[in-house]
């Protein structure tokens, strides 16, 4: 069975969907906000900062721990989710809708070594335990 | 996992409650989340299953001038219907545990750390005279359930009966009846919110906690977890064992100077407890982060860039809407209104910016 879904999980717990146009938003997944709890703060990038895959690009500070972002792309930061950013609840009840933390101009492609949903549903199960 | 059940674990389940386990129970962290089961105890009411507490009978004729040398408090001020926050202390005033002791007409009743349970009961036998004192274990059949809030008296006034709850005092007490199950209602609690906290029958907590639930829905009554209890009591500034006070600490360096009453006579401590109020070796401090950041224990608290202390509780505070913390400091290094920092994360140059303020963060408005 393929995935239809274009959403791509890295293993640090972050996920990231291709918007067309060369763009992407990227957020963290609901297994990451469960395990985290009530989201407090965000600390991210402003717009025009650049993203390189697998490195940190801020944080998310939980009522139980602060934990590092690390991105699944690379590339330019266009817009960050201001609502979140001033209503971090938001991140908690839809992390992979209204809750999505930034879009980004990508270079190059997504990296092939992200996990599908399935995959990653698997992997963030695995993880817990 | 090893973790008990608590009697209310399958409801808790039912409810959507996350389970974690906790002083060796396993028990509901949250069911919302813990914003919305702060903001609900702050604004109306919440609804929390503390039944891992344990409760200790003493009994005999004994009893009173036995509770006197065990606590820091003056039990003998206690009247039937009253209820006493005190501490007991080991001879080198290391804090053994924090408990509620409540007088009867019969006997007294202390409720102890969940945590600390087994330690307390083995410390209360070592200090049993060989008659005239009896201790009774009544934890396992015995349920606690804290309602919490404002909207506590108008939620609970309907459903009890014997007891005008109106007209129990603060840190009082008195027997009754909640939708028909005998309890002790207790107006006390550990939010710094009114509220009470009733005592009964483990086979009946659920009744009575699902009950009180349906009842208390149409005024915004939430169950409310772990979680929102300690973001609570952190606001509140109430301490919590095993992270503010410990067997390493002392009352007096907890700043719970408050509950040791040196004129009562002689009580395990208080020869050690004179020496750290002549000259305390800590002193325990509120600290309210300035910007963003969340303080955690263990964090250390600098002032001008030298080390002074430790963080012992730090979170959010949603109602105070800051990062807060407590823990403690050298004697006269951080007083109140003064600046420091808490090392936020393992570099420097990101360490939090905190005024030192009194406790407690956040005060009910009357």
């Amino acid at each position: 069975m393929s995935d239809p879904s274009p959403v791509r999980f890295t293993r640090t717990h972050e996920w990231v969907r291709p918007e067309g146009a060369g763009e992407a938003v990227i957020g963290i997944s609901d297994h990451a906000q469960a395990q985290l709890g009530d989201v407090i703060f965000l600390e991210l990038p402003a717009a025009g900062a650049h993203l390189s895959a697998g490195q940190r690009f801020g944080a998310v500070e939980s009522v139980k721990a602060a934990s590092d972002l690390y991105s699944p792309v690379s590339g330019e930061v266009v817009e960050v989710n201001q609502a979140a950013v001033s209503a971090p609840e938001v991140v908690n009840q839809d992390p992979q809708g209204a809750g999505w933390l930034l879009r980004v101009r990508l270079e190059g492609e997504i990296p092939t070594d992200l996990l599908d949903a399935q995959a990653y549903d698997a992997f963030a199960e695995s993880d817990s335990h | 996992m090893s973790e008990k059940e608590v009697p209310l674990g399958a409801l808790h389940r039912r409810l959507g409650a996350r389970m974690v386990p906790f002083a060796g129970y396993q028990m509901p962290l949250q069911y919302s989340s813990i914003r919305e089961e702060h903001r609900a105890v702050r604004e109306r009411a919440g609804l929390f299953d503390v039944s891992h507490m344990g409760e200790v009978r003493v009994g005999g004729p004994g009893a009173p001038a036995y509770l006197q040398r065990l606590v820091t408090n003056d039990v003998g001020k206690l009247e039937v219907g009253q209820a006493l926050y005190t501490v007991m202390c080991r001879e080198d005033g290391g804090i053994v545990d924090d408990l509620l002791v409540y007088r009867d007409p019969d006997g007294y009743m202390c409720v102890v750390n969940a945590a600390r349970h087994d330690d307390d009961l083995a410390w209360m036998r070592r200090q049993q005279p060989p008659s005239g004192v009896e201790l009774e274990d009544q934890s396992d059949q015995t349920c606690l359930i804290a309602l919490q809030g404002p909207l506590s008296l108008q939620i609970l006034g309907p459903l009890a009966e014997g007891a005008e709850l109106g007209a129990i005092p603060y840190y009082h007490h008195r027997p009754g009846r909640v939708l028909g199950i005998p309890v002790r209602i207790s107006r006390t609690g550990y939010t710094g919110e009114d509220g009470f906290e009733l005592y009964c029958d483990r086979d009946a907590a659920e009744g009575l906690f699902q009950g009180m639930l349906d009842h208390g829905r149409g005024h915004g009554l939430l169950p409310a977890g772990l979680g929102a209890r300690d973001t609570l009591r952190l606001e509140a500034g109430f301490r919590l064992y095993g992270q503010d006070i410990t067997l390493e600490r002392d009352p007096i360096s907890a700043g719970l100077g408050w509950v040791v009453k040196f004129d009562k006579g002689d009580f395990l401590g208080r020869d050690a407890l004179l020496r750290a109020k002549a000259q305390p070796q800590l002193s325990f401090i509120g600290l309210r982060l300035r910007g963003r950041g969340i303080p955690r224990p263990h964090q250390a608290i600098l002032a001008a860039g030298e080390p002074i202390g430790e963080v012992t509780s730090g979170s959010y505070g949603f109602s105070v809407g800051s990062g807060i913390a407590m823990g403690y400091v050298r004697p006269g290094s951080a007083p109140k209104g003064s600046e420091v920092e808490v090392m936020l994360r393992a570099d420097p140059a990101e360490a939090g910016a905190a005024q030192v303020v009194s406790l407690p963060f956040y005060r009910r408005p009357t």
